[in-house]
């Protein structure tokens, strides 16, 4: 009952969030503010994890493929659609709902225990159309450039791997990237990275905004975002996939 | 004015505020008094319009704040200021950027005029060279008479207080009550403010209202107050031995 209670209430979040920025040049400062924090600011890490991951993908993928009847070109087409179906999107949303999740769902929940939401609210400020309306559109929109980056840098440290293991050679990785390459599949990817980023703004927004109590619940609640964050995202992902795909 | 008629409000079972009905005058420093628990910070938030009341209505200058659509409440509360008990700074701003904050979100001033009037508002509650600061790098004190220049920028005609001494030593307390008078009688506003302090009380209590277990229990006013023979409030009145002589001295 409470989890559809809460379904409800977040619902009726969004409404308050959609409607229309009081002032649009505060609006534009908080957006292009929240592109830094969210965005810019996690360019560092989605680079570091893509590289290396990319590299274990084309390792394993280089290991596994030890019979000699299959070219070795596979190994950069395996590793290419690995990255860009489902590391890049998925993963790499999964990761941002850890270091984005916790911080909005805190900065938004220590907001509301020191009473700086009411202070916002009895100034006139729509509190949720402030803070969350630009964590949305920062989200939404920016997110699919951190993916393309993260595919690129993947299958570049695939490539990278190459060299320091020996598995397969520069020119079978670079024949196997250009197989059988469908821009159709980058489309389903930043579709799903724009529906995730969504769920990664909204849903720890949600935790943030409606926490009663102190700096404990404040941690309880950014705990309860990215475990709720990440389950939405991984179902989102098993009905996406069959829609866009299936 | 502010009318507050008949309001109650409950959480789940316990019954917080049980009818109370109340007036509160322009250019007057009215005072809500009670002990913990009494409802007088529900009462304010139900002002405020932080919590929707169960029954009642509450009009400011004759307009309806219970039955108005969240819109338009929002425009009222532009006209409102409220200086919180934690002082409620935005404590990743600078003091400048919180007390220009309502001047950037309704007002067009341009970047000058809206520096000039926080410098005004800052040196209305005698404060100087702490724009750049951040509210954790200032005192208690000094938050509290931020988050007062904060809620008076936009000249607001309904000026709330929670608790504005609480945390603070008697001599700073007595500054920040006498800051909140001077303010109340030059902006003619209608100021609230929710206290257990009695020295506060005494300082600018124009009107009283006591409350007790969510009624409205007494009314009157700072001279009044010592002559009552209410027992609920002559129970929390002179609960403290200094008050216990002040009457002993007064009725002499």
């Amino acid at each position: 009952m409470n989890y559809l209670q809460n379904v409800g209430k977040y619902f009726l979040m969004l409404g308050q969030v959609f409607k229309r920025p009081q002032k649009n040049s505060i609006f534009w400062e908080c957006l292009f503010k929240e592109i830094e924090e969210l965005g810019v600011k996690s360019m560092g890490i989605v680079v570091f994890i893509s590289f290396f991951v990319g590299g274990v993908v084309a390792i394993q993928t280089g290991l596994n493929v030890d019979n000699p009847l299959i070219p070795k070109y596979l190994i950069g087409f395996a590793t290419k659609r690995s990255i860009i179906l489902e590391f890049a999107p998925t993963f790499m949303c999964v990761i941002l709902a850890g270091k984005v999740g916790s911080y909005i769902s805190s900065s938004i929940g220590t907001m509301r225990v020191t009473e700086q939401i009411d202070a916002l609210e009895v100034m006139g400020v729509n509190a949720l159309n402030y803070l969350v309306l630009p964590k949305i559109i920062a989200s939404v929109f920016f997110y699919p450039f951190i993916v393309l980056l993260a595919m690129v840098v993947g299958i570049y440290g695939g490539w990278v791997s190459g060299f320091a293991t020996g598995l397969f050679t520069s020119d079978d990785y670079i024949i196997g990237i250009r197989e059988d390459f469908k821009p159709s599949l980058i489309r389903y990817s930043l579709i799903k990275t724009m529906v995730f980023a969504f769920v990664i703004a909204t849903v720890p927004s949600f935790y943030g905004y409606y926490v009663k109590g102190g700096s404990l619940e404040v941690g309880k609640a950014s705990t309860l975002a990215v475990v709720w964050t990440i389950v939405v995202i991984i179902l989102l992902n098993y009905f996406l996939t069959q829609m866009l795909l299936g | 004015m502010i009318e507050v008629a008949n309001l109650y409000k409950s959480f789940d079972d316990q019954e917080v505020l049980k009818g109370i009905s109340a007036t509160f005058e322009k250019g007057d420093t009215s005072m809500i008094i009670g002990a913990s628990g009494s409802g007088k910070t529900v009462l304010l938030k139900c002002l405020l319009g932080l919590i929707r009341q169960d029954e009642g209505e509450i009009s400011f200058d004759g307009r309806p704040y219970t039955k108005m659509s969240t819109q338009d409440k929002r425009e009222l509360r532009k006209e409102m200021g409220m200086v919180f008990q934690s002082g409620a700074l935005f404590d990743s701003e600078s003091i400048e950027d919180n007390i220009m904050f309502p001047l950037k979100m309704f007002t067009d001033q341009s970047k000058e005029e809206m520096l000039e009037r926080v410098n005004f508002v800052l040196n209305r509650v005698h404060l100087e060279n702490i724009n750049k600061k951040y509210p954790a790098e200032i005192s208690g004190g000094m938050q509290k008479r931020v988050s007062i220049a904060r809620a008076i920028v936009m000249n607001p005609k309904y000026l709330f207080c929670d608790e504005p001494n609480s945390g603070l030593d008697p001599q700073t307390a007595i500054v920040i009550d006498n800051l909140i008078q001077e303010i109340t009688d030059e902006y003619q506003m209608i100021t609230i403010i929710n206290s257990h302090d009695m020295n506060s009380v005494m300082e600018i209590g124009e009107k009283i209202i006591f409350l007790k277990n969510g009624l409205k229990a007494w009314e009157g006013n700072k001279n009044t107050i010592f002559k009552t023979d209410n027992k609920a409030v002559t129970d929390f009145v002179y609960s403290s031995d200094l008050f216990k002589k002040v009457r002993e001295i007064y009725n002499k």
